[in-house]
């Protein structure tokens, strides 16, 4: 891993970890970037982990460029083991796969797309291999996903699959972005999966809805009264697959402000993760589900 | 009440200097896209540098005003009318209850700062009053202003006067064609040297796609990239990269075809690779650009912008030494 640093402007240094996207370099923005908010530099008004990289924003009234980069470089040599497990929660995603309002919206856009004669959830099955929208639906749910980045709009999570590199699913984005997209549409993009936390301009392939708010600036919903966006990098997401009926159920719940989202704490390994991925992807299920 | 909204402008909203601190959660500073113009906006009616004031882009609003107040108006050249009567920009002046601020037609730059008395008085969210329309947060209920709103003021005893001005040599606007400073840096290494050097010896032109998430450009070459073997996770395109942050200011270029210089509300992070960042003390001058206007990218060092900013610290300092 090489990592690379750049200035941007005269207030921000951008941190490439790695120019290809692994846990390794996500683990390793996040190990930094929280050694960096827990020194409290002074000076420094931003710390944005992101996938593979990461970003501080600074004032240079305060803390010189090269006196930061400095800085920087020595957390990275210092994020060693200690950055290798992560006490972190998995949270229980519903999500209604093949639902009627993105497929609306995909008809309406389908000329952006790389194939206007299917659907979304069609193009993305076919070119990873599967034969089925349904064996697509059960691999996008089967495995767990890292949250490796909050950010686009507020509160948009992006998601990376914890399955071997040659199972991950890829898909391009559309040719150019749809001016629409339905709140917390659950989309995909590259290697990443992500949930579009407010109604707007998109590209990412749709694959369904989940009736889960995950931002709300009035903090009227329960579980967002503390803070309005919902996730942050590290978290585990595990999406299950719903039909109609409880779909509307939990938006029924949503709406009287009684759904509460299932959320576990868990102490993630990245080592015992390598040694055995599906073996610990179960104990992730087992951690959210054995009770 | 203080103010009622009758007219909106074109996308009037509330701003101050904006919401630092949640970008590693995709919300954007916002604040006003001309903070200079904004800080010195304030200054002039005795009010703090960082209380909430108007930003109104291309076009004023009409706002009746139901106290006795005092109003500047700073930015853009668009010269205020109370009553129809016409008063000067970049300085202050008083307005009574039932009258009306209106505005001129824009003469020069895009935005203007109107800073009111005391204050515009919405809740702080996140320790901010700064509108992000995307996220539906800050300002009056997250949006831009319509018709018929009505606005209340923070009451304050500070003490203003009429006729507080700032002279033309204390003020910024961009020239033209507009100069905007930039660092090359981030993934600069995509271009080939050629293409580099060409994106800084163009005219662009300001593309109408220019709001508070960005400013996109027209017009210059498109941009050749280096060849590469493309990484896992970015996608095939040659402008792909590894979904990462944006820098304020940063400047992507989608296909390699229209740069875009993200601003105040900009998206936080996203899949394309930016050439390099407009540096800080040239922000402001972005928020002023117009449709269509000539703008060509001059390329400086890290020393180069340093010293801009600093040239920038001493314009404000002298300004509050004149008014306070």
């Amino acid at each position: 891993m090489s990592v690379r640093y750049s200035f941007g402007g005269d207030d921000h240094v951008f941190v490439e970890i790695e120019e290809q996207m692994s846990l390794e370099a996500f683990f390793k923005s996040l190990s930094i970037t929280n050694s960096v908010r827990e020194s409290q530099i002074s000076g420094v008004t931003e710390i944005c982990p992101a996938n593979a990289s990461y970003q501080i924003k600074f004032n240079p009234d305060i803390i010189k460029p090269e006196d930061l980069l400095l800085e920087l470089k020595r957390f990275e040599q210092h994020a060693g083991s200690s950055g290798r497990r992560l006490k972190t929660r998995v949270v229980d995603v519903p999500v209604l796969y093949n639902d009627p309002w993105t497929h609306e919206t995909l008809m309406r856009f389908r000329e952006r797309h790389q194939d206007p004669s299917g659907t979304d959830l069609d193009y993305a099955a076919r070119i990873n291999g599967y034969d089925s929208i349904d064996s697509f639906i059960e691999a996008h749910s089967g495995s767990p996903w890292f949250v490796t980045m909050v950010g686009f709009v507020a509160g948009l999570p992006f998601m990376y699959q914890m399955v071997d590199r040659d199972r991950q699913i890829e898909v391009p984005k559309y040719l150019r972005p749809r001016t629409d997209t339905p709140k917390l549409t659950v989309g995909y993009g590259g290697c990443f999966s992500c949930i579009y936390s407010v109604r707007g301009a998109g590209g990412y392939q749709m694959f369904g809805i989940t009736p889960m708010p995950i931002y709300d600036p009035d903090q009227g919903i329960s579980y967002l009264k503390e803070f309005m966006v919902f996730f942050n990098p590290g978290d585990i997401v595990k999406f299950r697959p719903i039909d109609r009926e409880t779909y509307e159920e939990y938006l029924g719940q949503v709406e009287s402000n009684t759904y509460e989202p299932k959320i576990r704490d868990f102490d993630f390994s990245l080592d015992d993760f390598y040694s055995d991925r599906d073996q610990y992807n179960r104990n992730i299920g087992e951690a959210l589900n054995g009770d | 009440m203080a103010i009622r909204i009758k007219e909106s402008g074109l996308a009037t909203s509330i701003q101050d200097l904006g919401r630092p601190g949640y970008y590693h959660l995709g919300i954007p500073i916002s604040g006003a896209m001309d903070r200079f113009a904004m800080r010195v906006a304030n200054l002039l009616i005795g009010n703090n540098e960082s209380d909430a004031g108007l930003e109104a882009v291309f076009m004023g609003p009409v706002m009746e005003f139901t106290e006795d107040s005092f109003v500047a108006v700073t930015g853009a050249e668009m010269q205020p009318r109370v009553d129809g009567e016409l008063r000067e920009t970049w300085a202050s002046f008083a307005i009574k209850a039932g009258q009306t601020l209106s505005f001129d037609f824009l003469k020069q730059g895009a935005r203007v700062c109107i800073a009111i008395k005391g204050g515009i008085d919405v809740p702080v969210v996140l320790g901010s009053r700064a509108t992000y329309t995307l996220g539906a947060l800050g300002g009056l209920e997250g949006r831009a202003l319509r018709p018929g709103d009505a606005l209340q003021t923070v009451s304050s005893s500070t003490k203003s006067v009429e006729g507080a001005t700032v002279p033309a040599d204390l003020r910024r606007l961009p020239g033209n064609p507009a100069q905007i400073r930039v660092m090359p840096g981030l993934y600069w290494h995509r271009l080939t040297e050629e293409s580099g050097t060409r994106f800084f010896g163009d005219t662009w032109k300001v593309a109408t796609e220019a709001d508070r998430i960005g400013y996109r450009f027209q017009g210059g070459n498109p941009l050749q990239f280096v060849e590469r073997e493309q990484p896992f996770g970015a996608g095939s395109d040659p402008s792909n990269i590894v979904d990462s942050c944006y820098p304020y200011g940063s400047i992507q270029v989608p296909s390699g075809t229209e740069p875009i210089a993200l601003h105040r509300d900009a998206v936080s992070g996203g899949g394309y690779f930016m050439l390099g960042t407009v540096i800080s003390s040239d922000m402001d001058l972005i928020g002023q650009l117009q449709p269509n206007m000539d703008t060509r990218f001059v390329s400086v060092d890290m020393q180069e912008a340093i010293r801009a900013r600093g040239q920038r610290n001493t314009l404000l300092n002298k300004v509050r030494e004149l008014l306070n």
